[in-house]
């Protein structure tokens, strides 16, 4: 932590890391909470109109994209477990695949939403202003909360490059990894919150 | 017990003169990881930004001082008003207590080298900067400050022409910071105490530090994404909160109270953490119902954030929410009585000892019991319809956060100013700035109850000329409270540079940052202490230099 030249003692606190990550976990899931009282609120008073929008998402790519990010939480638990065991080549390629999985999450996404763009269904276009309010209110928030989420996955993939290359120099390692478990753990909260967010937007009726 | 760190004359050299880093100079504070010297740089931004507001907040008053145009147009008013509230809230009264007195004390106060995670508490002071920066930024841009008062409320914010997103975007990152600060504290409070110092023997400012940080960790986010939500709807009209779309602003109301209403309680709790250490000390007497205070300032944070919508009676609620409402605002009353009657109850029977920042105390609890009662009046729902966005709204506020924890900070800057620098004040001209300040402030502000009540709308640019006999009392006030800031801040500053050498422990205090010399080690002890009693134990204890001091 604080390393200095005469005094100040260097601290190692793998379990004050660990709380620290769980409080900051607390405050992700309150920023999505909010979003999600809004969601409750609108789709209480609109439930005809959410179910119809929800209609016109693919269910396929939003099952197919629950089922990687799911793997990819594996693949961060295993890397754990694997540099626990001292296979350090092994758990680095495992946080590999599961950048490659974050990636293709990416990839489908970008499909979903500039298809929806294609038809004219964005905020603010004359085809989307033209609708019930319910279904207006469906699409912004599908934007919104898929969108935060998406930036949270970028988020995630940065950490993880991060702890590569921490593992790389040495830095974690065997013995210190609490920076992995951070890191997974944080993927970890992005996977929950897709969780609550595939049924929310996709499965409704 | 405590191992006291040498004599009154330092032997080693303090924080001040040793740095965390191999930088000299301003490097080596910008660069440092050193909870003490963080708490420093944040004392002076937040000063900093403080005066700035002060001179919005006096040209304001300037303003009404007449009916009609006075010295500035409406629009102008407007814009001053707002940053008047966004500089007060996000920049002075949320960080002041937590960021500045909580970062420099709490590891000492439980006897720790530093907080956790020191690098993250670097972090959140750029941040804290970062967006300090912003909001003044957005002044000077094309189109002006924004004009929709610190509440940001919709419609009219996502309206307006002026930078409404990036004074924005500054609320979205100074809230960030203050979660990174709760989130050091909370874990700090969990993993960092001394060998003996149990949840019962933690000094009662810890307490109210401790339950600030739960509620900076778990309201911010709230008002982060609404705040976030304002800006994606400026952008992009989404509907979210637009009635043309569907949207519904009464709902950006609730979001924006469910933390606003708690950040409330962030800013009064650790002033309330303040008065609980000074009282003892100053009464020379342990403090009467400890573990009543410290569950108490669990209790407000609780009940706290459960009472945001007393701020929406008038907005369209339904009537059984609206009782419900109202009921817990009156219980959120009960914790803060059970605190005032505790410390009424210290000092009776002790040896008072009336140095500034005892006084600073007594104006505390008075001004914070005229703010409490009010508030009672206006969580009444029969009343407040009455008085909702009448001045006596603002006097209300302004009576809890600036009679109330604005003062607290004035309390703790006079306490541990001998701690901080290791020199000592002019105890006579900061009694003078105590009774100045106190006068001016209730001059200033006790005017506005009588107009509110009367009828004057709060943030009214004109107003009837009856009302002129309170504004002109009320500007008078403002003239005499800042005369009373002038003569505190310069009183610090000079003894900054030029007071007498404090010793260790110049008032008596019984808490381990009193046995540390000052100012402190750059590692506060030389070896962790092992505490075997409470923090207010004076049975053993010998009344110190007081006298010397000064």
């Amino acid at each position: 932590m604080s390393s200095t030249a005469h005094t100040h003692v260097a601290h190692r606190d793998d379990y004050g890391s660990r709380m620290g990550m769980w409080l900051f976990l607390f405050t992700e899931l309150i920023l999505f909470g909010g979003l999600f009282i809004v969601y409750a609120v609108y789709r209480y008073m609109h439930q005809q109109e959410f179910h119809l929008a929800a209609q016109e998402l693919n269910t396929t790519i939003g099952m197919l994209n629950t089922i990687i990010l799911l793997t990819s939480s594996m693949t961060a638990a295993m890397s754990i477990t694997a540099l626990q065991k001292g296979n350090v080549r092994f758990s680095m390629s495992l946080i590999v695949v599961t950048i490659l999985f974050a990636g293709t999450f990416m990839v489908n996404k970008f499909f979903e939403w500039s298809a929806k763009i294609h038809h004219g269904i964005y905020p603010g276009s004359k085809e989307l202003v033209m609708r019930p309010e319910g279904e207006i209110l469906y699409f912004g928030l599908y934007y919104v909360m898929t969108g935060l989420h998406a930036l949270h996955v970028i988020v995630g993939v940065t950490i993880f490059v991060f702890v590569l290359v921490f593992m790389k120099t040495g830095t974690v390692n065997q013995t210190a990894y609490v920076k992995l478990e951070n890191a997974a753990l944080y993927w970890h909260l992005v996977d929950l919150i897709w969780i609550f967010l595939f049924p929310l937007f996709y499965l409704i009726h | 017990m405590v191992n006291v760190a040498g004599p009154a004359d330092k032997i080693e050299p303090s924080f001040l003169e040793v740095s965390t880093n191999k930088y000299k100079g301003i490097l080596s504070w910008l660069l440092t990881v050193d909870h003490k010297r963080i708490g420093i740089l944040y004392l002076f931004s937040m000063m900093t930004f403080f005066s700035v507001a002060v001179v919005f907040g006096f040209l304001i008053r300037l303003e009404l001082i007449a009916p009609g145009r006075t010295i500035m147009g409406p629009q102008m008013y407007n814009q001053l008003f707002t940053l008047h509230g966004i500089i007060m809230i996000f920049l002075f009264i949320i960080p002041g207590l937590p960021a500045v007195f909580g970062n420099f004390f709490l590891p000492i106060m439980i006897g720790a080298k530093d907080v956790i995670f020191p690098r993250i508490n670097l972090f959140s002071w750029y941040l804290f900067i970062t967006g300090g920066l912003i909001a003044v930024i957005s002044t000077m841009l094309p189109g002006g400050s924004a004009d929709t008062g610190w509440t940001f409320y919709v419609p009219y914010s996502v309206r307006t022409t002026t930078n409404v997103i990036p004074a924005l975007a500054a609320a979205f990152i100074l809230g960030f910071s203050s979660i990174l600060t709760g989130l050091n504290f909370v874990t700090t409070v969990h993993r960092m105490r001394a060998p003996g110092m149990t949840w019962f023997k933690m000094p009662l400012f810890v307490w109210g530090l401790y339950a600030t940080a739960w509620v900076q960790i778990l309201a911010t986010p709230i008002i982060g994404i609404t705040l976030a939500l304002v800006i994606v709807e400026r952008f992009l009209g989404v509907g979210i909160f637009d009635p043309a779309l569907g949207g519904d602003p009464v709902l950006y109301q609730h979001l924006f109270w469910i933390y606003s209403h708690p950040a409330v309680y962030i800013m009064i709790i650790p002033a309330m953490g303040i008065v609980s250490e000074i009282i003892p000390v100053f009464a020379r007497r342990t403090i009467f119902g400890y573990r009543f205070i410290a569950f108490s300032s669990l209790a407000i944070a609780l009940f706290g954030s459960l009472v945001w919508a007393h701020h929406m009676f008038t907005a369209g609620m339904s009537d059984t929410a609206q009782f419900v409402f109202s009921f817990l605002t009156y219980a959120v009353s009960i914790p803060s009585a059970i605190k005032i009657f505790n410390w009424v109850s210290t000092m009776y029977k002790g040896s008072i000892q009336l140095d500034p920042p005892f006084l600073y105390v007594l104006s505390f609890i008075f001004q914070f019991s005229i703010g409490g009662f009010t508030g009672l009046m206006l969580g009444a729902l029969s009343v407040n319809i009455h008085l909702q966005d009448t001045s006596f709204v603002v006097a209300h506020f302004h009576y809890v956060m600036f009679g109330g924890t604005g003062f607290g900070i004035f309390a703790a800057m006079h306490y541990w100013f001998p701690k901080m620098f290791g020199r000592m004040y002019n105890k006579k001209v900061a009694t003078w700035a105590w009774a100045i300040t106190t006068i001016g402030y209730n001059a200033l502000y006790f005017p506005m109850f009588i107009m509110g009540y009367l009828g004057m709308p709060r943030r009214y640019y004109d107003y009837l000329p009856e009302f002129q006999p309170y504004h002109v009392a009320s500007t008078i006030g403002s003239w005499i409270l800042i005369l009373g800031l002038i003569i505190m801040f310069t009183n610090l500053i000079v003894g900054m540079r030029r007071g007498k050498k404090a010793p260790a422990n110049p008032w008596g205090g019984a808490t381990l940052e009193w046995t540390t010399q000052s100012p402190p080690i750059l590692e506060n002890f030389h070896t962790i202490p092992t505490i075997e009693k409470g923090p207010y134990d004076y049975s053993q204890f010998e009344i110190p230099a007081a006298k010397e001091a000064q």
